[in-house]
């Protein structure tokens, strides 16, 4: 055995588990993937002090792809379940992995009282505007005129912004990153776990079988050309007027994260009997 | 005068009743505190009429020198604080001609649905009788008759005020005691009611006053619970509301989710991450958490969820009680899901059953759903405190860095250690999908099938011991019952004992798994079968026919809702069903 002081550093490399992916060839969940083992390791986190918590979707099949605790729930009550374990588990490093129909359709309410409630939290979002897991329909980011055999001629539905939906609602990290850069996701995600409070990561993750054309978010992503505020009113109107391709960290607040004193009170069950005594 | 010799009773039940701010619970309440300091015992059901605030209410309550289990047929008092819509507690409220009726002239007379049933009617004005005492409030008039009539003494009435009303100073405390008095003095005019007859036990002091929702909170937490996510519902609202500040005090929590989608989600993770953690909700709640019960039984993670089942389908009568969430409580899961579901079979068994759901829920890894209902949630009464039955476990869990760990190991009992986040090198992913032993995503027959009869076994295997129901007296007829109607249906096979027909009683304190051995022992040489629960439907017989193999013939009597099951209707049941 060695000793522990000469302990050598985590790499990305202990992150990654021997279980291998079922996604497509060329999805962009797998860079997500190498994001996630890097920003643990630029973190020198433990595995074990770690969980990944998901719910149902191509993206959310990421958990049992690290070496982390992992949490594969019911489709779209990630939030809930990550929420659940953090507020009882205070110590551990809490990540969420979520996709766009799982995290902003089915999951939409626990999205907005995440935000509000401001839980250490990091929410990683992989959205690639379909649903990839059901072989490709609209979800809340999909363009009004994406022809699907479920949506002949497109829903004519606007689209949904979940980051000025997460300042609305109160989140106190707002970051845009794009998986084909997995080491400057990395850094958003490390940054957004080190951020106190419930940290928001949207990925634009592309989905290479029912959106192909995704493959040209290459050209169109670039790095946000201003650094980030922590004025909700101000990003939220710089990012409603962006054309959705600004990479980076979009707002930072100072929130309190919520968490009840777990742990704190020493009393036993049986000191509770006296407000029944006669 | 010397007054006729009394007649005696084992039991006295008044109800009082009265328009919103008439103060009907707060008097009932204090009743029941006086009947307790007197060394008796009692409960009291609440009912209220459909307004959120300030709709007539109605203090249903039964005093007897034993514990007191469920109300009775009849009421020997009914007193109306005023009669504003008081007519539509009728059906709740039976009197007949040796009831004695209090009302308030001045306000209106008795309502013509109470009248004709032959009551003897003593008007009482207690508006103005509480005028000229500055300061008091009818509903301590109320209170004083009420004492009165069921024969409490008066130093009683006023040890209670003397420590309830310390805040409101002096002069408010003297002049409702004189009120108190004023009622009492008044109920040696009216025709007796009968005395309680039997001695008083002995130990009184040590008795608690509590509702069965505080009940199953403090079960809970006796059982090991420290987490808890809820949503608001009726009438399961009280067990969150003494969960939330008991909780910290003991190194728990307490959160409000956003619904009852996020707050089953929330204790399956906080389960998930070690902590023992409970919900509670009622029939809307339950049918929103069941993807997420089937969750919690697929990754085998312990949670305890309280349903205190209240009319239904859909929003239903929501303030009244009715067993109707049998049939989502044991079948309401997609998939083939064992679950464990329990039901406490009176008020201070609220306590002890939900101990014991949380026990069984971690000793198996499996989802407990407690089965209660408004009829013991929201009752408050006077009981010898529950025995803490001991049973608080350990989560089974491998050790540190335990080589070749298998979360889903196919193991002699069905249950595997459970590593929980924090232990190196047992990391695995808790999923929904069938997995292998790993734990691993996998859908191969043969891991399917393992992994189903995995969970099937460790419930089925367990060793629930003589908990599982509660099992008195023989003859070959038997009552099978479970929860509120126990303590009715233990009544009425008295009654019939005292007419000479013999009768078991086979309360179910486990409704799944079913025990199918141990029935057939409970129900040896029985040769009629009652099953008697509240529901339209008969859930639980439907229930019980498929599982077990009731010996003889069965018969069920069941009604729905929100009428309380009475001793008298199954006496009825077992007299005529033991003649032919
Ligand atoms: C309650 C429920 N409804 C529907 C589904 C089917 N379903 C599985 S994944 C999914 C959508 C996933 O889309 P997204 O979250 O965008 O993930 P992606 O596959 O695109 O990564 C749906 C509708 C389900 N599993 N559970
Ligand atoms: S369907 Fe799309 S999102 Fe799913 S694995 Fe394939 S490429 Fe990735
Ligand atoms: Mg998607």
């Amino acid at each position: 055995m060695s000793s522990p002081a000469a302990a050598a550093p985590i790499t990305a490399q202990a992150f990654k588990s021997d279980y291998k992916p079922i996604w497509c060839p060329g999805c962009g969940d797998y860079s997500v993937l190498s994001s996630f083992t890097k920003a643990f390791a630029k973190l020198q986190l433990l595995p074990q002090d770690v969980a990944v918590v998901s719910g149902i979707g191509c993206s959310s099949r990421i958990p049992a792809y690290t070496t982390c605790y992992g949490f594969h729930g019911v489709h779209g009550r990630s939030l809930a379940a990550a929420a659940g374990l953090k507020l009882a588990r205070p110590d551990l490093t809490v990540v969420v992995a979520s996709g766009d129909g799982d995290g902003y359709s089915i999951g939409g309410n626990h999205f907005l009282h995440a935000c509000r409630r401001n839980v250490d939290l990091t929410y990683v979002v992989m959205d690639n505007h379909v649903y990839g897991m059901t072989k490709g329909q609209p979800s809340p980011t999909t363009e009004p005129d994406w022809d699907s055999k479920l949506s002949p001629g497109g829903t004519g539905l606007r689209t949904f912004n979940p980051l000025v939906i997460a300042l609305a609602a109160g989140a106190n990290f707002v970051a845009r990153a794009f998986a084909g850069d997995p080491n400057g996701t990395a850094d958003l995600i490390a940054e957004a776990i080190s951020t106190p409070g419930f940290s928001f990561v949207e990925i634009l993750s592309p989905c290479i079988t029912f959106r192909p054309e995704q493959r040209e978010w290459k050209q169109m992503v670039r790095p946000a050309a201003v650094t980030y505020t922590n004025d909700a009113a101000r990003a939220a109107r710089r990012i409603m007027t962006d054309d959705g391709m600004n990479i980076g960290v979009l707002y930072k607040g100072e929130r309190k994260p919520y968490q009840p004193p777990i742990g704190k009170g020493k009393k036993n069950p049986s000191d509770l009997e006296t407000e029944f005594a006669l | 005068m010397s007054k006729p010799k009394e007649k005696t009773k084992e039991s006295i039940s008044i109800a009082i009743t009265g328009s919103g701010g008439a103060g009907v619970m707060t008097a009932g309440t204090l009743l029941l505190e006086v009947a307790a300091q007197a060394g008796w015992y009692g409960l009291m059901v609440r009912s209220s009429g459909p307004q959120i605030r300030g709709g007539e209410a109605a203090a249903l309550m039964r005093f007897s020198k034993s514990p007191v289990e469920c109300l009775d047929d009849r009421f020997d008092v009914l007193i109306g604080i005023d009669w504003q819509n008081i007519h539509r507690f009728a059906d709740e409220i039976p009197l007949d001609a040796t009831s004695v009726m209090i009302g308030d002239p001045d306000q209106s007379e008795p309502p013509e649905v109470f009248v004709k049933r032959g009551a003897h009617y003593a008007p009482l004005p207690f508006k103005q009788m509480a005028k000229s005492l500055p300061g008091s409030w009818p509903n301590m008039i109320a209170l004083g008759v009420a004492a009165g009539l069921a024969g409490l003494p008066v130093d009683s009435i006023k040890a209670v005020l003397q420590k309830s009303l310390k805040k409101g100073g002096g002069e408010k405390m003297a002049a409702n005691i004189a009120a108190a008095e004023a009622g009492y003095a008044f109920a040696e005019g009216v025709p007796s009611v009968p005395r309680l007859s039997g001695k008083l036990a002995a130990g009184k002091e040590a008795r608690w006053l509590i509702t069965g929702n505080q009940a199953a909170g403090y079960g809970a937490v006796r059982g090991g619970v420290r987490f808890c996510a809820a949503y608001p519902i009726t009438p399961a609202t009280e067990v969150l509301e003494w969960l939330a500040p008991a909780l910290p005090k003991i190194g728990g929590a307490l959160v409000q989710a956003e619904d009852e989608l996020a707050s089953i989600n929330m204790i399956v993770g906080s389960s998930y991450g070690g902590v023992p953690s409970v919900t509670a909700t009622a029939g809307p709640g339950l049918s929103l958490m069941t993807e997420a019960i089937g969750l919690a039984v697929a990754a085998e993670v312990p949670i305890v969820v309280i349903d205190v089942m209240r009319g239904g389908p859909s929003t239903g009568i929501p303030a009244k009680s009715e067993q109707s969430d049998v049939n989502i409580a044991v079948n309401g899961l997609h998939g083939d899901a064992p679950r464990i579901v329990v039901a406490p079979n009176s008020i201070a068994d609220c306590v002890s059953a939900t101990q014991w759901a949380v026990y069984l829920a971690e000793a198996m890894q499996s989802p407990a759903i407690v089965l209660s209902d408004q009829y013991f949630g929201q009752t408050r009464a006077v009981v010898d405190p529950p025995a803490d039955i001991g049973l608080v476990t350990e989560r089974l869990k491998p050790a540190a860095g335990e080589n070749g760990y298998l979360r889903y190991a196919i193991t002699k009992s069905g249950i595997s250690p459970m590593a929980i986040p924090g232990n190196p090198g047992t990391a695995y992913t808790a999923d929904g999908l069938e997995h292998n032993e790993r734990g691993l995503p996998s859908s191969q027959s043969g891991d399917h099938i393992k992994q189903l009869d995995k969970r099937a076994k460790k419930l089925d295997q367990f060793d629930y011991g003589a908990r599982w129901a509660d099992i008195e007296g023989e003859g070959d007829l038997a009552v099978v019952t479970f929860g509120s109607c126990t303590g009715a249906a233990r009544e009425a096979l008295a009654r019939a004992a005292a007419d000479g027909i013999k009768g078991r009683l086979v309360s179910l304190r486990l409704l799944a798994p079913s025990r199918p051995a141990q029935m057939a022992k409970a129900l040896a040489g029985a040769k009629r079968v009652l099953v008697v629960e509240q529901n339209h439907t008969g859930q639980l017989y439907r229930y019980l026919r498929a599982e077990y193999d009731l010996p003889g013939t069965t018969r069920s009597f069941r009604h729905p809702g929100p009428l309380p099951m009475r001793p008298d209707e199954i006496h009825q049941q077992i007299t005529e069903w033991s003649r032919s």
